[in-house]
């Protein structure tokens, strides 16, 4: 990308984040948080927000280093710019949202060991300018937000019948969507929902990513 | 330290919390590497072996470093640089001293490192308030409930290889819905030992 990037290539580069390269269901990165903390919306709000902030902040920071840091270091060099954002994050967590921390905190702590934020740093703000790559975290969290607000809202109103805590149907709920096993059935047909999607409609390959 | 504590203690890191089927943590590799069963076996040995090392190495630099001078906070910094320096060490030394080894092992050591896995063990150490001994027995629990994870995902998934799946549904989607009824087979042994 060249200078004469405009207003526009920004806002692709959010789109992006949130369809295309959708950090969850299209470049399968970071699957863990996926089904550990969304048993609920709220959880998985909570969690979307953690990681658009040390996403963001990590991008930021890495452009701003880039040029300091030497090619032969500059993974375990990025691993330590992302644990630090991430204890501020914990620290921050832990202090304001105590009851949500509870239950969540190791899944806050293992933020540093998201692929897809490392693999942002590495892959975009080690070779962009602090703008684009803030747009690029943006992006990304906000792709990472999403997959994790839907998750959560498909086990919580099937699961509990209720949506953020509120009872919506009173109903005998479906239990086995907030044990594990739902969490990874949900995971699995969104996937291939998205899959569809992106066949049937934008003439896509399917079959995404393949993991890591 | 008795031994039924500790065998109770591996038991229940191996198999009634195994990280996959319960904790949902190190899916990434876990789905990245299950395609063949050669490259699952190698994964499982060096997972097994660096995560007692990382958990015995962790708990001292805790115990005797980072309590005395008051640096608990700084606990996730410095476990992923130990795990990653560790890491970055086994490498080399394996390279210079048995390279067929290392020709067969190397490439997983590298992802190794972005594992939730490896950091949590430690983490969850540090938590729980286990001793030495209680550590390692901890981290070689984990790592053979996710060796036998992995062990049991690869078979199915070789299998897979020629069963008719919807197109929407190949490679990752059905692997999870798999991974799905396998957790629902492993919640039956939570009831297995109360610690």
């Amino acid at each position: 990308m060249s200078n004469s990037e405009n207003k526009i290539s920004y806002i692709t580069l959010i789109k992006n984040g949130i369809f295309s390269e959708n950090p969850i269901f299209r470049v399968a990165l970071s699957l863990c948080p996926a089904v550990a903390v969304t048993s609920g919306v709220k959880n998985g709000f909570m969690m979307g927000i953690a990681v658009l902030f040390v996403q963001t902040m990590v991008n930021i920071t890495v452009s701003i280093v880039r040029k300091f840091i030497h090619p032969k270091v500059r993974i375990p060099s990025y691993m330590f710019i992302i644990a630090t954002w991430v204890t501020v994050t914990d620290l921050s967590m832990a202090a304001f949202v105590r009851d949500i921390y509870a239950q969540m905190g190791l899944y806050i702590k293992l933020i540093v060991a998201f692929a897809i934020i490392l693999s942002r740093a590495e892959l975009f703000a080690s070779k962009q300018k602090i703008v684009p790559s803030f747009f690029d975290g943006i992006g990304n969290g906000i792709g990472f937000l999403f997959a994790l607000v839907i998750i959560g809202f498909f086990r919580e109103l099937l699961g509990k019948g209720s949506l953020w805590g509120f009872p919506i149907v009173d109903t005998k709920p479906l239990l086995i969507m907030i044990l594990p096993t739902g969490g990874f059935f949900a995971v699995g047909l969104l996937m291939g929902l998205f899959n569809w999607i992106d066949m049937k409609f934008f003439g896509g390959g399917g079959a995404s990513g393949g993991g890591h | 330290m008795e031994f039924g504590k500790l065998f109770e203690l591996f038991i229940a890191a191996a198999l009634i919390n195994n990280f996959v089927f319960t904790r949902y943590l190190g899916l990434c590799i876990f789905f990245g590497v299950t395609k063949k069963m050669d490259t699952s076996i190698g994964m499982s040995v060096t997972f097994t072996s660096v995560m007692v090392i990382s958990a015995a190495l962790n708990w001292v630099i805790y115990k005797f470093i980072m309590i005395p001078l008051g640096l608990g906070f700084l606990e996730i910094v410095i476990f992923i640089g130990v795990v990653a320096g560790f890491v970055q060490a086994a490498d080399t030394i394996m390279k210079k001293v048995s390279p067929a080894l290392y020709y067969k092992l190397g490439i997983y050591l590298a992802l190794i490192t972005t594992n939730c896995i490896i950091l949590a063990v430690p983490l969850l150490n540090v938590s729980e308030g286990y001793n030495f001994i209680e550590s390692m027995f901890f981290g070689f629990g984990s790592g053979v409930g996710f060796s036998l994870a992995m062990i049991i995902m690869a078979s199915i998934r070789e299998k897979l290889e020629i069963a008719d799946v919807p197109k929407a549904f190949q490679g990752l989607p059905i692997s999870f819905i798999i991974t799905g009824l396998i957790a629902l087979a492993f919640l039956g042994f939570s009831g297995l030992i109360t610690l």
